[in-house]
């Protein structure tokens, strides 16, 4: 089982609906089900959570003279 | 003009003689003052033929038509401030001044701006980069890469000024807001293509992990504008630096009519800068509302399967009935053949009783003393053979005793006769080989007169050894004598001393006795 906390938001929502069947369709033993809900709370509670980062942060790339990037300023009011 | 058409002829203004006379660097002057003052500015239609650009940047480039050709020539400055470079073939309108070259006798155009002559010719030159940037494959499918599905940093390369980063910026905060990198470039002019280049480029190089977060997407937008206006977007640098870029790219240029070449080399194109950000992005709403329903779904399948479970569990248990239920034919059955035990029981000993009567009827004394008389009469008639059978048992062992005894009497005999006669013989032997010793020892020589003398040393055998000697002692063959000698005796006998104990007794059994001493055979 991959870490759940290194997953993609993507990668973590395919294994929640995957559990989601799974628990469903009831295909699997008792015992399991038990584990395979837990693991789909914990991919429920990361999905939520890179759901809930959802911070705007709008920042300008300042170049040097050379047309490097030398850092970044943030912009307000766009 | 008039100066080149004046009538050279006698009778004209001028006499021959007085003709000015120039020398080649004063007419090749005069005539670029003519050509330049008379041609300040022109406007030439016609087709780029070769092009040559050597390494001083400056550009020689001929324009032609089906009978003329002008050569042109564009200076560094100039080239690089041009909006469409001229290609060969490409049919164009030139813009500059007329001037000469006198160190070659030549006339030529400075030109300072070209533009396609006519959109058509521009599409056609636009189609013809294309096919050659296809050709080296920078658009092919394989190359593109997919778009992640939730980027964490989009970087934006645009004007930081204007309505498209407007309309990024608002869109991705209706779906879901994210930290976002402006790289301000030029969006037209001569600026555009290789400041957005560099931004592209800009971007990739960004280390992961770096104080500027490295994008996990770039978009490249521009607002809608005239051909000429997104010409930039059609450079190769921008499509090269596009194709190149190893964060996955979407184009959005122009509206949705307009095509650039970056569009070719983006991993998506985007019909409008607002579409782009549509596509970077998913409506942070509605996967909160999935991850909440995956989350309601699940726990409600676990408490659905809970609870068939255990109606499942209500049903089995009820299927298995009263345990009571199980054991009770068998208590009865337990209960009916219990009762019926006691009367078996004292049925089964009657029976055995009325058996038993007639038989106990039988068992009587008189009946076992006959049996015993019987019996009597049987050993008495035995105990009577018992004697006359004895007699005759001991007669026959007394027999055999004797005849035993006489064959062992006639046993012994033989055994006390047998070794006496065997001891004779060996006896007789004996007495023989002994006479035969003596025969042949010293001791019969003593007996024919000789005689062993002695001192007590040891063997005397001449007459100067006895004559120190104070006591002799004689071997006869019947015996010794002790004898001084006369010259010097003092009347004591001498004491004798047995020095060899045996040395004359023959037959004796003692060891060593039978031996004569080893130097006896000197006295032969």
């Amino acid at each position: 089982m991959t870490d759940i906390a290194a997953m993609t938001f993507e990668d973590a929502m395919k294994e929640l609906e995957a559990v989601v069947g799974q628990l469903e369709r009831g295909e699997v033993p008792l015992d399991r089900s038990i584990a395979l809900y837990e693991r789909g709370a914990a991919l429920k509670a990361h999905c939520a959570r890179l759901l809930r980062d959802a911070e705007e942060r709008v920042e300008k790339i300042t170049l040097g003279e050379n047309g490097q990037p030398t850092g970044s300023t943030p912009v307000e009011g766009l | 003009m008039e100066l080149f058409e004046d009538d050279p002829a006698p009778g004209g203004g001028n006499a021959p003689g007085n003709a000015h006379e120039y020398t080649v660097s004063e007419l090749s002057g005069a005539v670029k003052r003519v050509i330049e003052g008379q041609f300040d500015r022109v406007r030439v239609r016609g087709e780029v033929g070769r092009v040559s650009r050597p390494s001083s940047g400056h550009m020689y480039f001929d324009l032609k038509d089906d009978r003329s050709v002008i050569a042109a020539v564009s200076w560094k400055g100039q080239v690089a401030r041009m909006q469409v470079r001229p290609e060969e073939g490409m049919e164009v309108i030139a813009t500059g001044r007329m001037t000469t070259f006198p160190g070659q006798s030549k006339y030529q155009l400075i030109v300072d701006d070209v533009e396609p002559a006519g959109a058509g010719a521009l599409m056609a030159m636009l189609e013809k980069r294309r096919q050659a940037l296809a050709a080296e494959g920078l658009f092919a499918p394989d190359r593109k890469q997919p778009i992640p599905f939730l980027p964490q940093v989009i970087g934006v390369v645009t004007s930081p000024s204007g309505a498209v980063i407007r309309d990024i910026l608002h869109r991705l905060r209706d779906r879901f807001p994210r930290r976002v990198l402006i790289w301000p470039v030029a969006v037209q002019g001569q600026a555009c293509a290789p400041e957005v280049a560099r931004a592209i480029r800009g971007f990739n190089a960004l280390a992961p992990g770096g104080a500027i977060p490295r994008p996990d997407l770039i978009i490249v937008a521009r607002g809608g504008g005239s051909l000429e206006d997104l010409w930039g977007f059609n450079e190769e640098v921008v499509v090269r630096a596009a194709a190149d870029s190893q964060i996955p790219l979407i184009s959005a240029v122009g509206h949705e009519t307009d095509t650039t070449l970056i569009d070719f080399a983006a991993d998506r194109r985007a019909p409008t800068p607002t579409a782009a950000a549509e596509m970077a992005v998913p409506v942070r709403m509605e996967l909160l509302a999935r991850v909440n329903e995956g989350g309601t779904r699940m726990a409600r399948a676990m408490t659905h399967r809970g609870q068939m479970r255990a109606q499942r569990l209500v049903d089995l248990s009820r299927g298995l009935g009263r345990p009571q239920a199980l054991t009770a034919p068998a208590r009865q059955r337990f209960d009916l053949w219990s009762d019926r035990l006691g009367p078996a029981l004292r049925a089964l000993t009657g029976r055995k009783r009325e058996q038993f009567g007639p038989v106990a009827a039988l068992v009587r004394p008189d009946l076992l003393r006959l049996f015993i008389r019987r019996e009597q009469a049987a050993i008495d008639k035995l105990g009577a053979r018992l004697g006359p059978a004895l007699g005759r048992l001991r007669d026959e062992a007394a027999r055999r005793n004797r005849d035993a005894r006489a064959r062992l009497d006639d046993l012994s005999d033989r055994l006390a006769l047998a070794p006496r006669a065997r001891l004779d013989a060996l006896g007789e032997r004996l007495d023989r080989l002994d006479r035969m010793r003596q025969t042949l020892g010293y001791t019969e020589t003593l007996r024919r007169g000789y005689a062993v003398v002695r001192g007590p040393d040891g063997l005397i055998t001449a007459r100067a050894q006895a004559a120190g000697q104070t006591a002799l002692e004689i071997e006869f063959h019947d015996g010794r004598l002790s004898v001084l000698p006369a010259g010097e005796s003092d009347g004591a006998p001498a004491p004798q001393r047995p020095r060899k104990p045996g040395a004359g007794k023959s037959g004796s059994g003692k060891s060593g006795a039978g031996k004569p001493p080893p130097d006896q055979g000197s006295l032969f």
